[in-house]
């Protein structure tokens, strides 16, 4: 009984016209949180935070590449539940909102490896380590380009989305196990190995309420931005059908 | 009598949009069915459906037994010979049918046993689809235009074999286009209409 | 009745490959290929090949696992006996696993039988060699198994090959890893049991799970 009432709902949820008006109306509110945590975070960031003793200014990269870092796994995580949810039901809004998050989730990875690298040139004196985080990003990048990549081959958009939404499953069960590799590889070469973080722990107190806001502002501008993607390409895809043209006739 | 294959609202989409409305059909031993309806309105997908090659978009086909499938490909591997590609199907589908050499004779290949099956032509790559059916025997068939490329005599061909495997307690369904089965059994008939009336 | 299908399966696959000759053999040539550009490429010394020999023959068995995989299942969904699959007795999973093996033994056995070959002209040290085909033996059926699913994802796509190298570059980092790491450990007089043993874990993962997301994969590709 409950169940076939959440599956009803989820289906009325899934209908082009009440996700797209969803997505209209939650869209600018999470982009205002984005924008109101972000300049608190990196107000406080760039100055309220006290210079760090070893690295100086340089650390406060870290603003940015730490929340970049923890988001590209996280939407992999938000994507993987969208997956299962979309091969299992069969919702098509959703098979477009795990598409939807590929490409920012990609672009975290990546603006957490640039980030990385920026940091390491001063800290470790070379733009590139083979360490293990910095690998694992790398791979997960791949991963992400994969699934783009696999997605975009398809003529079909919704058998694409579909394909696609499996090798999101394959990475779920693949990307701990390559984390795990890549560890096991960092330690046996150990010459090579430069530690990101020589101790969480270490952290200073007050480096950590910008960290907080800029962790937030970064989930939300993921969930904005994803709500977003997946409005655009649902209006794309549904360009042709009545409720789109209505829509249209509405805006003009 | 038992059906072999029940449809219940089953229906079938691609790219998100239905194929054709959905089919309600139940299929019993001696009983066959023609699929009609204008080229694009979904023969193809429906019988591929029914065989359980595609799973239905919405409601669900019940097969109470093993179907045999003849599509508009051969399913055949051009480099093997006749006699070959239908001891594969014989291990594959596991079936105690006619020997190989029987079957190619019974379908006007006698003596073709050897060729490789591209060499084969159109016709004659389809009477070698219908030798499949002999030699891994299956109670329902599903035929998607068994008449496609066929000449006089194979066509009469086709009608026998229908005869026998419907008289044999056999259930067939089938798609065509110009030619109808000419056999003495009444045909149950199922057009099929594009989804949602006008839409 | 599984087994009579899978066996039929093989045993067609292996008339096909004695059938068509020599394709089967061009991942071995391809193996044979890299070996020798590589010392072209760095130099002849025999330290510095013998360091880098187990990584080098295995990137070089992984490209040629890569070769042979765009055929693996669209001559079959182009002459209509893929479909096939989902109509007999046996689920479309025990099929890939059929398939795959047929395709690995038809093309990985023989880069396995010559690697330590390979492995003589970059000097990898004679203890090792034992270790780099068990490692092989282990390893190639899991690059066969991702391979198979990286083809089956691309099949329904028509610029395949191109996108299916970088499906599975991120799948097969971990058998890299290990693999290379037990010929490594070997040619320096350590034990390679553990790696070793975590290749044996992966390829039971590998045969566990893999197959089942390759035929819902194909399914999806067939529509």
């Amino acid at each position: 009984m409950i169940w076939k009432t959440i599956k009803v709902n989820f289906h009325r949820l899934g209908s082009p016209p009440t996700f797209y008006r969803l997505a209209q109306v939650l869209s600018p509110w999470l982009w205002g949180g984005f924008v109101l945590c972000a300049a608190i975070g990196l107000y406080q960031a760039l100055y309220v935070v006290p210079p760090d003793y070893q690295q100086s200014d340089s650390f406060r990269i870290l603003y940015i590449h730490v929340p970049s870092a923890w988001q590209a796994m996280a939407g992999y995580v938000v994507m993987a539940i969208l997956a299962v949810i979309a091969l299992v039901w069969r919702i098509r809004t959703v098979e477009i909102m795990a598409m939807a998050g590929a490409p920012i989730g990609a672009a975290f990875t990546f603006i957490c490896l640039a980030t990385g690298s920026l940091w390491g040139r001063p800290m470790w004196g070379t733009w590139w380590a083979w360490d293990a985080r910095l690998t694992s990003m790398l791979v997960l990048l791949f991963i992400y380009l994969g699934i783009m990549g696999l997605y975009a081959a398809f003529e079909d958009r919704r058998k694409g989305a579909r394909v696609a939404c499996i090798l999101i499953l394959v990475g779920v069960v693949n990307i701990p196990i390559i984390h795990f590799s890549v560890e096991w590889w960092t330690t046996l070469h150990q010459g090579a190995t430069i530690r990101l973080f020589s101790g969480e722990s270490t952290m200073h107190e007050s480096m950590m309420p910008p960290l907080v806001w800029m962790t937030i502002a970064v989930k939300l501008m993921f969930g904005a931005a994803l709500l977003d993607r997946a409005r655009n390409d649902l209006l794309d895809q549904d360009r042709r059908k009545g409720w789109v043209q209505a829509r249209l006739g509405e805006a003009a | 009598m038992s059906p072999m294959l029940e449809t219940r609202q089953a229906s079938f989409a691609r790219s998100g949009e239905s194929v054709f409305a959905p089919v309600d059909l139940t299929l019993a031993a001696g009983e066959a069915l023609i699929v009609l309806g204008p080229n694009g309105c979904g023969k193809t997908t429906l019988l591929r459906m029914l065989a359980g090659i595609l799973r239905p978009w919405e409601g669900e086909v019940v097969r109470h037994c093993q179907p045999a499938f003849l599509g508009h490909l051969p399913a055949f591997k051009g480099d093997l010979s006749c006699r070959e590609n239908l001891a594969f199907q014989r291990r594959f589908h596991g079936g105690e049918g006619l020997d190989e050499n029987r079957a190619l004779a019974r379908v006007g290949l006698a003596g073709l046993g050897l060729r490789p099956a591209r060499t084969l032509s159109a016709g004659q790559k389809r009477r070698l689809g219908l030798a499949g059916l002999l030699v891994a025997p299956r109670s329902l068939w599903l035929l998607d235009e068994p008449y496609a490329s066929l000449d006089d005599a194979g066509c009469e061909l086709v009608d026998q074999l229908l005869t026998e495997h419907l008289a044999g307690g056999g259930a067939v369904a089938l798609s065509a286009h110009q030619r109808k089965p000419m056999i003495e059994i009444d045909l149950a008939r199922l057009e099929l209409t594009p989804p949602g009336g006008a839409a | 009745m599984i087994v009579r299908s899978m066996s039929a399966l093989i045993a067609r696959d292996l008339r096909l490959a004695v059938r068509h000759g020599g394709e089967s053999l061009m991942p071995l040539i391809f193996l044979f290929s890299v070996i020798i550009l590589i010392p072209l490429g760095v130099g002849p010394g025999p330290n510095l090949l013998a360091a880098i020999a187990p990584g080098m023959i295995w990137v070089a068995a992984l490209l040629a696992s890569l070769l042979a995989l765009e055929n693996l299942f669209r001559p079959d969904l182009e002459d209509g006996t893929l479909e096939q699959w989902w109509i007999g007795f046996c689920p479309a999973g025990a099929l890939v696993v059929a398939r795959l093996f047929s395709h690995w033994l038809i093309t990985a056995v023989p880069v396995i039988v010559f690697a330590p070959l390979a492995a003589q002209m970059l000097y990898l040290p004679a203890e090792a060699l034992g270790v780099l085909v068990l490692s092989l033996l282990l390893g190639t059926p899991i690059l066969s198994l991702v391979g198979g699913l990286a083809a089956a994802l691309t099949l329904g796509t028509n610029r395949g090959s191109i996108l299916l190298s970088i499906l599975v570059f991120p799948l097969v980092v971990p058998v890299l890893i290990f693999a290379t790491g037990a010929v490594s450990a070997a040619a320096d007089d350590l034990s390679a049991r553990a790696h070793l043993g975590m290749l044996g874990a992966l390829l039971i993962l590998a045969i566990t799970l893999v197959p089942l997301a390759t035929s819902a994969a194909l399914r999806l590709n067939i529509e």
